[in-house]
C-alpha cells in the first residue's frame, strides 16, 4: 500500500523520544556501572577504579543487609494490606448508597497529596505529644516513642504507605467490579447459589485482572518507597528503617561514597528487575474465560 | 419464606451500615490533614490536644509560612517545571506513539520493546549517575536540568497509552486523508491528535500529578534556595530544628491545596486517567 511508505516517513517524529531516552537512561545505565567499579566520592576528580570491591562489599556490609530485608517489608507488606484494604473498600462502594460518589473521592484524595509532605503531616500523630499517644493515653496507656524502635518504625511507615495509596487499588477493583456483568450473578441466584458462594465463585476469579494490576502497581512501587521514610525517619534510628532507594542518598550524600551508592543502585535495578520478571511468570496465563 | 417486607428492612439495615462504615473509613483517611490544620491554627504556646480546634484560631502561622518560606516563589517554580514537563510529554508522546502504533516494521517493533523496558528502570537506581551528569553539564539547579529527568521517566507510559489508543483509530481515516493530499505530518496533526483528546487530558493529569508531588528527583536537581519547589520548600520547614511546627504545618497545608482544589473539581478525570494509566 502507498500508505506503508508513507508511515516509514513519519518514523521521524519518535526520534527526539529516542535520544532524550539515550541521553537520560542508556547513557546513565552504563555510567552507573562505570562508577560502581571506582572510589570516587562524588566531587573530587581523582578517583581510582577498585573492581569489584564495592560489589563484594554489596553481601558483607551489614547495611545493605538491613535495607535490603526493610525495602521487602515495605515492598510486600505495602502490597498485602493494599489489596486487603482496597478490595474491601471497592465491594463496599460497589453498591449503591448515599454519599458513595464523595466517600470514593475522598478515600483517593491522599494519593493527590506529595509522598513527602503527606510523610511530615504524620509527624503531628506519631511524634512524642503526637494526635495517636492523646488516644493511648485515652485508653490509659504510655505514651509510644512510635519511630524510636526499628520494628514498630517499619509498620508505622507501611501503615502510612497503605493508607496514602490504597486508593488506587480501590479504584482498580472497583473498575474491575464494574465489569463483571450482572447476568452471572442473577444466573447464579437462580441456580441457588448464596452471596458467600457468589462471591468466592464469581466475583474473585474475575477480579483476577485487577489483582494482578494491583499487585504489580503496589509492589513495584513500595520496594521503590523513598520520601515517605525521608520524612519521618531518615533511615534511623541508626540505619534500621533505610529501604535501598534511601540508603542510595545517604550513601551519596551522606557517606560521599559515589561508588558504593552507584553499586546500591545496581542492585535495586536487578532487585526490581527480578521482581518484574517473577510477577509476569507468577501471573501469565492465569486468567479465567467465562463464556 | 421470607416476607417482602423483612427482605426490604434487612437491606435497607444494610445500606445504614454501608454509610456508617464508609463515613467512618472517609474520617479515617481525613485525619493527617485534619490534625495538620489543627496545629496550623494555633499559636506555638497552645499545648492543648491536636485533636481541638482553638476557639480563637490563629491565622497568622499562615502569613508568616508565606514570608518566611518564600513559598510563592516555590509555588512559581513547581509550576513551571509542571507545566512545561506536561507539555513536552503530550507532545513527544504522542508524536512518537503514532509510527510505532501505524508502522509495525521490525525496527519498530524494536523500539517499542525498547521504550517499554525503559518503563522497569527505576529511576532511583540512577540517581548517581544522572546527578554527575548534570553537575556536568551545569544543570543543576536550573529548569532544563530537571525538566528533561520528568519527561523521560513519564514518557514511556505516555507514548505506551497513545499507542493503545491509535491502533483503535481506523486506518482508513489517513487514506483518505492522503487521497485529499494531505501529508504524513498534517494527518496525524489535523486528524489524529484531536481525536486523541481523551488520552491526552489522561496523561496530563499523570504526568503533573507526578511532576507537581515530585521529591526525589527535585531534592538531588535543584539545591539553590531560589530554585527549590513546593516538596522541597515544605521539607525544609519540618528539617529545621527549632522551625515551629505550627508554621510548618500551615505551609504543609497551602502547598497541598492547589492539587487538592483541582482534583476535588475535575476528579471524574483523575480517577479516569488513574485507571487507564494503571491498566495501560
Amino acid at each position: 500500500m502507498q500508505t506503508h511508505s508513507l508511515y516509514r516517513k513519519a518514523n521521524i517524529l519518535y526520534i527526539p523520544a529516542l535520544i532524550l531516552f539515550l541521553i537520560f537512561v542508556v547513557y546513565p545505565f552504563f555510567s552507573d556501572i562505570r562508577i560502581a567499579f571506582t572510589n570516587w566520592n562524588g566531587f573530587s576528580k581523582h578517583f581510582k577504579y577498585v573492581g569489584l570491591l564495592n560489589f563484594k562489599r554489596l553481601f558483607t556490609d551489614a547495611n545493605i543487609g538491613i535495607a535490603l530485608v526493610n525495602t521487602l517489608f515495605y515492598g510486600f507488606g505495602s502490597t498485602f494490606f493494599q489489596q486487603v484494604l482496597g478490595l474491601a473498600f471497592a465491594l463496599l462502594l460497589n453498591e449503591p448508597f448515599p454519599g458513595r460518589t464523595a466517600a470514593r473521592t475522598i478515600i483517593y484524595l491522599p494519593v493527590m497529596i506529595s509522598a513527602v509532605i503527606m510523610g511530615y503531616m504524620w509527624t503531628y500523630l506519631v511524634e512524642f505529644d503526637g494526635a495517636l499517644n492523646d488516644i493511648v493515653a485515652l485508653f490509659g496507656g504510655k505514651p509510644v516513642l512510635w519511630l524510636s524502635n526499628a520494628t514498630l518504625a517499619v509498620v508505622v511507615l507501611i501503615t502510612i504507605n497503605t493508607l496514602q495509596f490504597v486508593g488506587i487499588s480501590m479504584i482498580i477493583y472497583l473498575a474491575g467490579l464494574q465489569g463483571i456483568p450482572n447476568m452471572y450473578y442473577e444466573a447464579a441466584s437462580i441456580e441457588g447459589a448464596g452471596r458467600r458462594q457468589q462471591f468466592w465463585k464469581i466475583t474473585v476469579p474475575l477480579l483476577y485482572p485487577s489483582f494482578v494490576t494491583s499487585v504489580t502497581i503496589n509492589l513495584i512501587g513500595g520496594l521503590k518507597l523513598f520520601d515517605v521514610i525521608q520524612a519521618l525517619t531518615a533511615g534511623g534510628p541508626g540505619y534500621t528503617t533505610h529501604s535501598l532507594a534511601t540508603l542510595i542518598h545517604s550513601t551519596y550524600f551522606g557517606s560521599q561514597n559515589a561508588g558504593f551508592a552507584a553499586a546500591i543502585g545496581a542492585l535495586l535495578f536487578v532487585i526490581i528487575l527480578i521482581f518484574t520478571i517473577l510477577l509476569e511468570l507468577v501471573f501469565k496465563g492465569k486468567e479465567v474465560q467465562y463464556t | 419464606m421470607k416476607s417482602t417486607e423483612s427482605i426490604k428492612r434487612s437491606a435497607r439495615v444494610r445500606r445504614t451500615w454501608r454509610i456508617i462504615l464508609a463515613l467512618f473509613i472517609c474520617l479515617l483517611q481525613l485525619v493527617p490533614v485534619y490534625i495538620t490544620f489543627t496545629v496550623s491554627v494555633k499559636p506555638q504556646t497552645d499545648m492543648s490536644s491536636k485533636w481541638l480546634i482553638p476557639a480563637k484560631p490563629f491565622w497568622q502561622n499562615y502569613m508568616t509560612a508565606l514570608e518566611a518560606g518564600n513559598l510563592l516563589r516555590a509555588f512559581l517554580n513547581t509550576l513551571i517545571i509542571t507545566v512545561i514537563s506536561t507539555g513536552l510529554v503530550v507532545v513527544l508522546g504522542a508524536a512518537s506513539a503514532y509510527p510505532l502504533a501505524r508502522n509495525p516494521s521490525r525496527l519498530n517493533k524494536g523500539v517499542k520493546t525498547f521504550i517499554l523496558s525503559i518503563m522497569m528502570v527505576p529511576a532511583l537506581s540512577l540517581l548517581v549517575p544522572l546527578y554527575v551528569m548534570l553537575v556536568h553539564f551545569h544543570a543543576i539547579s536550573t529548569y532544563w536540568g530537571i525538566i528533561p529527568v520528568h519527561v523521560v521517566f513519564n514518557l514511556p507510559l505516555a507514548i505506551f497509552m497513545y499507542a493503545n489508543f491509535i491502533e483503535t483509530i481506523p486506518q482508513e481515516l489517513d487514506e483518505a486523508a492522503l487521497i485529499d493530499g494531505c501529508s504524513v505530518y498534517s494527518i496525524f496533526g489535523r486528524i489524529i491528535l484531536p481525536l486523541m483528546t481523551p488520552v491526552t487530558v489522561s496523561v496530563m493529569i499523570l504526568t503533573s500529578v507526578n511532576a507537581w508531588n515530585d521529591y526525589q528527583y527535585s531534592l538531588y536537581f535543584l539545591q539553590k534556595p531560589a530554585m527549590k519547589v513546593l516538596t522541597l520548600s515544605i521539607a525544609s520547614f519540618f528539617g529545621q530544628s527549632g522551625a515551629d511546627p505550627h508554621v510548618a504545618a500551615a505551609a504543609a497545608l497551602l502547598a497541598i491545596l492547589p492539587i487538592m482544589i483541582i482534583y476535588l473539581c475535575l476528579q471524574k478525570y483523575f480517577v479516569k486517567g488513574m485507571v487507564e494509566g494503571a491498566i495501560k
